[in-house]
């Protein structure tokens, strides 16, 4: 008689956990409305829009270029690759095609500034599982990328630098001998970064085993970006459908094999090594000539919609554009990563423990101002 | 171009490891501990001071008694308490200034170890006044009791918390004739003491009526039951070699050295940390114990600010909140001592030629450097899950310390 043997379960009451929009693991303001059963997750229920601000709407009501401002607001740990595909799509629907030189100059930083998203990325995951000190050690060096970018721009946060039809301007004297600088640093630090949480016992204990996505589960919940590499998918914009200078570059992807939470943080602190080999190429293969493609003063693009899509820090950014030949955009609509990424945690979470949903969460590496627009 | 790039960590460390800044380095770090060394030389044994100091109180006692006329029985038994008082609160008053020093350090090598500057300003010299502004700080701030709260419950949540553990240091030998008091059964005094705490941390989580908090109380309860038993047992071995539960005793049965042979030249102190095996078994399990027992990373889960939000003490404010600080930093301080006394020989020197320096300079120095000790576990690792947590303890470090207990047991026998 097996169900006699087997003990019924202990009784005990759910409660029910608000994570957020207030809590300091949650990268913004998002709120996770937990339901535990002491600390096993039963349901969760993720709940956006606490950071909506209409910037798809009110790009309808600004002209061309003042979207690629916006574009800045959205994810606004790496805002020069939100600036490309709106810049991206625009060019479509006009038809111009940005000089060579301003190609390469967008790769080399669009990938600077993957470096520094991954940079904050492995230091806020590293506090969300209570080791604070990696994460001024990436700050260490995301300054340092923020001090490029402020130097080529004047910006270093929001930077405006890729413009409809080009870039801002040229590189400023001595900028590559600079980059290259960082870029030797990271180099020697990523070993560090390594030997002090990636291989962390401790480190591993929590995340090896935890918040598990296969690749079918990967692929239908529409995950892109290190996330879906890390489930064992490789697949990456970049090499998929190459933008820009991309196709001039050599680099490697980083895949992961069980899309564990240590896979999706693996691949990231890998793909920053990557970033910096792109760099090093773009800079070394700089076309001449000019930065600025001939565009008119006043964008009126023709009737017709166009999409663009770029390889994000978080994934897939895809921006859609329709113009109805006048000033502003008729309408836009973001892809954002961070939104399909978000949705898996409705079923990674179940049957976790609360400790691991901080580090689920954060492995998924969120940004809720591009999340939620 | 707007960037300074001097300041980047490269450029900046090229200059920090020439020779001229390790130079200044070691002059500084010599001249500090050479300057400690006098100090500690000049004052000599503090307890010495012990006797005459009670002799003086007693004899004034009988002496303005008598004006009085009162019994001399009476008014010696009034000296005595009046000494007693005098010794409690001067380790009181120790205990609970603590913090504020071991704050700033903390503060400090967290910030070397994160390449940063830490404190600066405050006070002048390395921002070593800024915890007591902090302090002013968190005297003046608003004492909130959520409405949700049990208002007595959260209100004597604190006091529960802090004063066993300021208690627990009454039997602590802080170097020759000095502790406050010389309890036979010291060893169970302290982890009886120690193990009361919990109840005031499961008050705050329960009495603060929040969510997080309640999962803190409770977490904070299982750990620190589960971690009284490895830290407890740890120090089973030290008791048979010392055959006694008195820390001074135990302090006493460390004060040798090992000598080479033929030359008789001493090079290892008798420590129990030094033993074989057994030593460094039952320091190890006594370390990781302490910190689980003192709520520290890897083992603060009770407080764990990025999962719990600080947990047990979220709805705390202000003095409230300050007393479970000082709390955990009086936690702290008694495992050091504990460890310094059960492991490290107490007051005791390294070496025969350096008996010199006073027993409680020698104490000092080792609390403080198991007290970096803690520190450098703290900025270094990330944090354990729970489970993992419970099955450390249960699986590992208890079993060791029945194993340990074994092979104490026939160290001793042969």
């Amino acid at each position: 008689m097996p169900e006699l043997l087997a003990s019924p379960p202990l009784p005990s009451d759910r409660m029910f956990i608000n994570l957020g929009p207030q809590h300091p693991s949650t990268h913004g303001v998002l709120r996770v409305g937990l339901t535990v059963e002491g600390e096993f997750i039963v349901k969760a229920e993720p709940d956006v829009g606490y950071l909506h601000r209409g910037i798809e709407k009110l790009c309808e009501s600004r002209t061309y270029p003042q979207c690629v401002v916006l574009a800045d607001r959205l994810d606004y740990v790496s805002a020069m690759t939100n600036e490309l595909p709106f810049c991206l799509a625009a060019e479509t629907l006009l038809g111009v095609e940005a000089p060579e030189r301003a190609q390469d100059l967008r790769v080399i930083v669009c990938e600077l500034n993957r470096i520094a998203s991954h940079l904050l990325f492995f230091g806020t995951y590293g506090i969300d599982l209570g080791a604070f000190t990696p994460f001024l050690h990436a700050f260490r060096e995301r300054e340092m990328v923020l001090d490029l970018f402020e130097a080529l721009c004047g910006g270093r946060l929001t930077y405006n630098y890729i413009r409809i039809g080009g870039v801002m301007k040229d590189l400023p004297e001595g900028w590559g001998d600079l980059c290259r600088r960082f870029l030797t640093h990271l180099g020697e630090r990523l070993p560090e970064y390594d030997e002090l949480l990636s291989f962390n016992p401790i480190f591993l204990d929590r995340t090896r085993e935890v918040g598990l996505l296969d690749r079918r589960a990967a692929v239908s919940w529409g995950m892109t970006g290190p996330n879906l590499r890390a489930s064992g998918v490789d697949y990456d914009l970049r090499k998929a459908a190459p933008y820009c200078g991309y196709g001039k570059v050599a680099f490697d992807t980083a895949v992961g094999k069980r899309g564990s939470c240590w896979d999706r943080y693996y691949c990231r602190v890998r793909e920053m090594a990557q970033s910096a080999r792109i760099v090093e190429q773009a800079l070394g293969g700089l076309a001449a000539g000019p930065v600025m493609a001939k565009v008119p003063k006043v964008l009126k693009p023709p009737p017709g919609e166009a999409y663009a899509h770029v390889e994000a820090s978080r994934g897939e950014l895809g921006v859609y554009m329709v113009s109805d030949g006048g000033a502003s955009p008729a309408r836009v609509h973001v892809r954002a990563p961070s939104f399909l990424n978000l949705q898996v945690l409705g079923e990674l979470l179940v049957g976790a423990r609360i400790a691991d949903v901080v580090a689920i969460l954060g492995s998924v590496d969120i940004v809720l101002g591009e999340c939620d627009r | 171009m707007i960037l300074d790039e001097r300041f980047w960590p490269d450029a900046v460390w090229k200059g920090r490891w020439s020779l001229p800044r390790y130079r200044n380095g070691a002059l500084w770090i010599a001249g500090i501990a050479l300057g400690a060394a006098a100090l500690g030389a000049a004052v000599g044994e503090v307890g010495r001071f012990g006797s005459p100091a009670q002799h003086w109180i007693v004899r004034h006692c009988v002496a303005y008694g008598g004006l009085l006329g009162l019994a001399p029985g009476l008014t010696t038994s009034a000296g005595d308490l009046l000494w007693i008082l005098v010794k409690t609160g001067l380790v009181i008053t120790v205990v609970s200034a603590s913090p504020v020093f071991l704050v700033w350090w903390e503060r400090k090598i967290s910030a070397h170890m994160q390449s940063r500057f830490g404190p600066m300003v405050c006070g002048g010299f390395h921002g070593w006044l800024q915890c007591v502004a902090d302090g002013v700080k968190l005297l003046l701030k608003e004492n909130i009791t959520p409405d949700a709260a049990d208002p007595w419950t959260h209100r004597l949540a604190p006091a529960v918390a802090v004063v066993p553990a300021l208690l627990a240091f009454a039997p602590v030998s802080f170097g020759r004739e000095l502790s406050a008091a010389d309890l036979d059964v010291g060893t169970l005094y302290v982890f009886a003491l120690a193990g009361v705490s919990v109840l005031g941390l499961m008050m705050a989580g329960w009495g603060s009526g929040n969510k997080y908090s309640l999962l803190g109380g409770l977490r904070s309860t299982a750990q620190m039951v589960s971690y009284e038993l490895p830290r407890s047992f740890s120090v089973v071995p030290v008791l048979m070699f010392a055959g006694t539960l008195d820390l001074t005793g135990i302090v006493e049965a460390q004060a040798d050295w090992w000598t080479l042979p033929l030359t008789g030249i001493a090079f290892l102190p008798r420590w129990f940390v030094f033993y074989p095996v057994v030593g460094q078994l039952a320091f190890a399990i006594f370390l990781i114990a302490s910190v689980a027992e003192t709520n520290r990373v890897p083992f603060d889960l009770p407080e764990a600010e990025s999962e719990l939000v600080s947990g047990f003490h979220t709805e705390y404010s202000g003095i409230k909140f300050s007393l479970f600080f000082m709390a955990e930093y009086a936690y702290v301080l008694l495992a050091s001592c504990l460890a310094a006394a059960f492991f490290l020989g107490g007051g005791g020197a390294p070496l025969p030629w350096l008996t010199f320096l006073p027993s409680w300079w020698w104490f000092l120095a080792k609390v403080l450097v198991m007290v970096f000790l803690f520190m450098w576990f703290r900025w270094t690792f990330p944090r354990l899950r729970v489970d993992r947590l419970m099955d450390l303890n249960w699986k590992f470090l208890l079993p060791w310390c029945f194993a340990n207990i074994a092979f104490a047991g026939l160290a001793l026998m042969f």
